[in-house]
């Protein structure tokens, strides 16, 4: 039965204020089950104040095998990282 | 009388929670592993409450023998195959939700605070297994077969449900059971004789065989604590 059943990504928003967050995938039938699913594997220790779930099939992801022509010229453009600030103490997120 | 009622209530739910129970690692796939784990736990909770309005939870639990259990027959049911399991849930979570939704009002403080915080938990059991209820129902021949057999098994226990106390539930009850089958494409099971007799402790056989479980380490080792 599983198998048949199609992958839906779950994202949580941890609480107000903050991005969802991907945090692993459900096997379900349609949408509203999906999120059901989601609620009763990934928020029963109150992880979350909210439910995203997408099908996996929407996601289009990167090659690994590009990863060397999309991600390795960032690694020494450190001008790009917001490490030369103070952060102040109270911001929590950046 | 409202002791009777949290007692019932409470039994109810206990058994019922440890009917789900016997699902944990045997359920098709994961997630509904995990949802079926979530209700029974969230009725062994609502039971802790009940049975603590009543007296001591514990010692009603685990020191009661089955002819002073006041569960309603629906509950003790074995669980059958995933589809009869849903059934169940299906038609007994509804009733719950009708009722702690009344409760909530209730002039007793305790009562209607327990029944209250209870809503919320059964408001999902009720949508859970009516989603399952049109997945199964509105789905391949066979699950549709099983889902209509699950009715068929637990229909002649629901009369209890909306009898006698609990009469005033049963058009909003009714309504929201055909509404559902509707949605499944499924038949309502055939009016049948229903069989009552757990609020006053005539219980089937398998109550014995639950409790049998459910008690032995209180049987075997009396008061143990750890």
């Amino acid at each position: 039965m599983k198998n048949a059943l199609p992958l839906w990504e779950v994202f949580i928003r941890t609480k107000n204020g903050l991005s969802h967050r991907h945090v692993g995938s459900v096997h379900a039938a349609g949408p509203r089950m999906a999120l059901e699913a989601a609620r009763d594997v990934y928020t029963r220790r109150m992880e979350g104040v909210s439910l995203w779930v997408v099908p996996s099939e929407s996601i289009t992801a990167s090659d690994p095998s590009e990863s060397a022509s999309l991600f390795d010229p960032a690694a020494d453009k450190i001008y790009r990282h917001p490490t030369f600030y103070a952060v102040p103490d109270n911001i929590k997120h950046i | 009388m409202d002791q009777n009622l949290a007692i019932c209530l409470g039994d109810d739910a206990l058994i019922l929670g440890h009917r789900l129970s016997e699902w944990c690692g045997h359920a098709p796939s994961l997630e509904v592993d995990l949802a079926l784990a979530n209700i029974g736990l969230d009725l062994l909770g609502q039971a802790q409450f009940f049975l603590g309005l009543a007296g001591d939870a514990d010692a009603l639990a685990y020191q009661r023998d089955a002819h002073e259990f006041q569960n309603c027959l629906l509950v003790e049911q074995p669980n059958g195959d995933f589809a009869r399991t849903i059934a169940r849930q299906f038609l007994f979570s509804t009733w719950q939700e009708l009722l702690f939704r009344d409760l909530a009002q209730s002039k007793n403080p305790d009562m209607a605070a327990i029944a209250g915080k209870a809503l919320k938990e059964v408001t999902y059991h009720a949508r859970f297994a009516a989603e399952w209820t049109i997945r199964l129902g509105d789905g391949t021949a066979e699950s549709q077969r099983r889902m209509t057999e699950g009715f068929d098994w637990c229909w002649r226990f629901t009369d209890e449900l909306v009898s006698g106390d609990n009469a005033a539930l049963r058009p909003e009850w009714d309504a929201r059971i055909n509404t559902t089958l509707a949605q499944a494409k499924l038949d309502r099971p055939k009016p049948v004789r229903g069989i009552t007799g757990g609020r006053a402790g005539r219980h089937s056989e398998h109550l014995g065989h639950i409790l049998s479980e459910m008690q032995f380490l209180q049987s075997a080792y009396p008061d143990a604590v750890w």
